[in-house]
């Protein structure tokens, strides 16, 4: 049996100001799995997510990607394997050109020449921005932003990838553009996000975070029909959203 | 104001022969020429007509109009107030302009940093206006410079865009609600936010190097092009040096 690609265990963590925003996570990701994770804000989302490629170090527990242990000796290794995009764009992208916003992961990996720039087209052509190589990020608009930090993290070629609230601030054509560019890739998924329809088209299981623990993981549709839990975790569908009417995908 | 403008002063967009030069040649061509122009001795008139034909020329081909340069120039003012002083303050024999006695010595010198200064400047520009700030930092990369000083520039360059976006994005916040800045009475309000702008390009400085250092980065950026530059290019831009140089070697043998 191979390893699961992403594997926590009993992960707590306090910031350095003494707030404590995680109390013992436990979640397993199996490889080509594509799971939802909910909560209200403030439930520790964005916290776990720093944890999962090592920027945040866990104050107990552990966190193991495809069986490897993050370590100090591992965190190279497991910051290639786990791609993360940030819930600002305008966080992810700070080079001059799309082009080289792109090319940055991939060069930290030693990728170079022709490598590197098949490696930057393709990610720019999985996310449809193929055109955009030669501007400059910061004058495009937010949803095509949006879609070249993705592209910055697939020319990584993760084995995880982890998007930290992709919908906030695009308008729906871009919401589903960025859907059906999610659906066409392999690596496992862990979507951080607010919006449960969304959740519901791309991620057949959910897990859902608050108060820094795990307090529900299960298919989807079951997590978005149960109205006591969602109430219970400051979760509201849509008006007249039903999930157990949304045709499967 | 918009992020990314902030070159927009010096930099002239363009797709002239002399904004498709690599930066390495333009950088080094402009060093030669300000050398040239500096040993120039300043009692023979005729090399200064020389130099600023060629500079002319220059401009021609990256087609960049002569009051685009002008308007750039206004940085020398400073030099130019110090040589107007030069005549009047310089001891040693004086010679009667319109009545005023001014020094001789100070007269000459006045005329030395005047020109020199004044080629020096706009040969700058050019430079500047047809080479990118990002290239012109690849170009000292490439002839020598440490990369870590030019990392940092690249990354100040980076952050001043940072930062006046944020500092722009709480005026319009600030406006928004009424405040316009009128009187001395209005300071506070501004250096709060001058101090939660502090906070804020900090901040986001950090989640920039967060995002950094999931894809891998360790401390030095990758060298992205290794190509080497094509002596023609150099070439080309030898043409100036060397033709100044052409004029310096006449001067001095006229002499
Ligand atoms: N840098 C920090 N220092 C101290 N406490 C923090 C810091 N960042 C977050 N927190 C706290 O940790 C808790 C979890 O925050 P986190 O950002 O993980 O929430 P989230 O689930 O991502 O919320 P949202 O949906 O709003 O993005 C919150 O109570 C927050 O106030
Ligand atoms: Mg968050």
């Amino acid at each position: 049996m191979t390893a699961p690609a992403l594997e926590v265990q009993g992960l707590a963590y306090a910031y350095p100001d003494g707030h404590q925003a995680l109390f013992g996570v436990d979640l397993r990701i199996e490889r080509g799995e594509r799971v939802a994770l909910l909560g209200p804000n403030g439930a520790g989302k964005t916290t776990l997510v720093l944890h999962l490629n090592g920027i945040h170090t866990p104050g107990a527990g552990t966190v193991r990607v495809g069986g490897v242990q993050l370590a100090k000796d591992t965190v190279r290794d497991v910051r290639r394997r786990v791609g993360i995009v940030f819930q600002d764009p305008d966080d992810q992208l700070f080079l001059p050109t799309v082009r080289e916003d792109v090319a940055f992961g991939p060069a930290n990996l030693g990728l170079r020449g022709p490598a590197l720039n098949a490696a930057v087209d393709r990610a720019l052509a999985q996310v449809g921005m193929e055109g955009f190589a030669d501007r400059p990020p910061h004058h495009l608009s937010l949803g095509q932003r949006r879609r070249v930090a993705v592209a910055t993290v697939l020319s990584m070629e993760p084995d995880i990838l982890v998007l930290d609230e992709p919908t906030s601030n695009l308008d729906p054509a871009s919401r589903r553009e960025l859907s059906t560019v999610l659906r066409g890739l392999d690596p496992t998924l862990l979507l951080v996000t607010h919006d449960l329809p969304y959740a519901l088209e791309l991620c057949p299981r959910s897990v859902l975070l608050d108060g820094g623990v795990v307090v529900a993981d299960g298919p989807t549709r079951e997590l978005l029909s149960d109205e006591a839990l969602l109430a219970a975790h400051r979760l509201e569908l849509p008006y007249g959203f039903d999930p157990s009417r949304v045709p499967a995908r | 104001m918009s992020a990314g403008h902030g070159s927009a002063g010096l930099y002239r967009a363009g797709h002239s022969a002399l904004h498709r030069l690599p930066a390495q040649c333009k950088i080094a061509a402009h060093l030669a020429f300000v050398l040239v122009v500096v040993c120039t001795p300043r009692e023979t008139f005729w090399p200064y007509a020389a130099y600023a034909l060629l500079l002319a020329a220059v401009a021609a081909v990256a087609r960049v109009p002569a009051g685009f340069v002008a308007r750039r120039l206004v940085i020398e003012v400073p030099f130019v107030l110090f040589a107007l002083a030069l005549p009047f303050l310089a001891h040693g024999p004086r010679v009667d302009v319109l009545g005023v006695g001014l020094s001789e010595s100070g007269l000459w010198s006045a005329w030395g940093i005047l020109a020199k200064a004044t080629l020096g400047v706009i040969a700058s520009v050019l430079l500047a206006a047809t080479t990118s700030q990002r290239d012109l930092l690849l170009g000292l990369e490439r002839l020598g410079m440490p990369r870590t000083i030019v990392q940092i520039a690249s990354f100040m360059l980076r952050y001043a865009d940072v930062i006046a976006g944020e500092s722009e994005r709480m005026r319009i916040a600030r406006e928004s609600r009424g405040f316009t800045p009128r009187h001395l009475g209005h300071l506070p309000v501004v250096a709060k936010s001058a101090g939660a702008l502090f906070i804020r390009s900090y901040e986001r400085g950090e989640r920039v190097h967060l995002a950094m250092l999931s894809r891998g980065y360790d401390g030095a950026m990758p060298r992205l092009d290794s190509s080497a530059t094509p002596a023609s290019a150099w070439a080309t831009a030898a043409l100036l040096p060397l033709l100044a140089s052409v004029a310096l070697a006449l001067a001095w043998a006229g002499r």
